[in-house]
């Protein structure tokens, strides 16, 4: 992603933007105690890659990563925020020199590695020229979903797509087995207010999650 | 409801949750044409909820939504998702050959469609239901977000 070759200047310009802004949230998040904060920013930064993906052309990554990355994981981390001290411990300064020099180093390496990538949008790239190319060519006959994404996704590849929900569901089973399934506290709050709650929830939210 | 806090919050959210239960759907059955698919659907349900139970409270959530019926739609899902090959191979293709549901000829795309469909039927409903008991574990283990929590 190094060079930008579909827009002119002023797209340049916004990627250097955005790239700017989520150098500035890692670092304000690198530099920050407060949990809170920091489960918000980020958000932020999920949310500003997510527009950043949308921008080199990655509609469906940039969804899932605002769906995912900002919505989900912030929630997620709220929850995990809850069950610890609100605020990080504070770190002796210089005592991080270590893994600064393996974060630099790795992070040089990267760039170095960057210089073979193809250019963004490069049409003799592996990525669309072999078989990328095929699912666009054959994609219409075969299946006539106009959208190649979701008939990769669930037709071509669809073993994969299937191991990718067992994945999930996995996940959240391990999450349950290890933290139990909260019904605990869901028994304990019957238990004290016998009374239904003061706000009941709308009627649809069941055939919601069905 | 005590006293007036988070009254804007309340208000908000309750204008916000419908649209985004709305727009899960929206992603959900215009995945064929757009962008997005049943992946973000899901999460998108699962977001709604979650929101529910941080501005309504985890225990009306949980009354509405209880943990045992996300966890039996997530693994739904699983056996939705494998059914559609299980249905396949009894109609003399391969697993998750969707041109074989509908024993049609190779051109014809109703099998395609209907399998696309039904995949991602299991996925939402795989997804939303996985993200919905990870929520439900962390959330159950504290009875409350109190106001200063905030």
């Amino acid at each position: 992603m190094t060079e930008i070759q579909m827009g002119g200047t002023g797209t340049a310009l916004i990627n250097i933007l955005f790239l700017g802004i989520l150098f500035v949230v890692a670092l304000a998040i690198a530099r920050l105690r407060s949990l809170f904060a920091i489960v918000m920013l980020s958000g932020v930064y999920s949310l500003v890659s997510a527009a950043w993906y949308i921008l080199v052309d990655a509609v469906d990554v940039g969804f899932t990563e605002a769906a995912v990355g900002a919505g989900m994981s912030t929630a997620v981390l709220l929850g995990a925020m809850l069950l610890t001290a609100r605020t990080a411990k504070p770190e002796k300064p210089f005592s991080r020199i270590g893994p600064f020099v393996v974060c630099l180093a790795a992070g040089i390496m990267l760039i170095y590695a960057t210089i073979d990538l193809p250019a963004l949008g490069d049409p003799n790239s592996p990525a669309n020229a072999g078989v990328g190319l095929t699912y666009l060519q054959i994609n219409w006959h075969d299946t006539g979903v106009p959208n190649v994404v979701t008939s990769v996704l669930a037709s071509y590849r669809g073993f994969d797509t299937l191991g990718e929900t067992a994945v999930v569901f996995t996940a959240g089973l391990a999450v349950a087995l290890l933290l139990g399934f909260g019904e605990r506290s869901l028994a304990e709050t019957l238990r004290n207010a016998p009374k239904p709650g003061a706000r009941p929830a709308p009627a649809r939210k069941d055939g919601e999650a069905s | 409801m005590k006293g007036d806090h988070h009254m804007i919050l309340r208000v908000i959210a309750k204008c916000l949750i419908p649209l985004i239960v709305i727009y899960g759907f929206y992603v959900q059955f215009h995945g064929e044409v757009g962008a997005g698919g049943a992946f973000q659907a899901g999460i998108v349900l699962a977001v709604a909820l979650i929101l529910n139970a941080l501005v309504f409270g985890l225990t009306p959530t949980m009354r509405a939504v209880p943990p045992w019926l996300a966890r039996s739609v997530a693994a739904v899902g699983v056996l939705i998702y494998a059914g559609v090959g299980v249905w396949a191979m009894l109609m003399g293709g391969q697993y998750l050959e969707y041109q074989a549901l509908f024993g049609e000829p190779p051109g014809g795309h109703d099998g395609q469609h209907a399998g696309i469909i039904l995949v991602e039927l299991g996925v939402l409903c795989a997804v939303s239901g996985a993200m919905t008991t990870i929520f439900y574990a962390l959330a159950g283990r504290v009875a409350e977000i109190r106001d200063e929590d905030w």
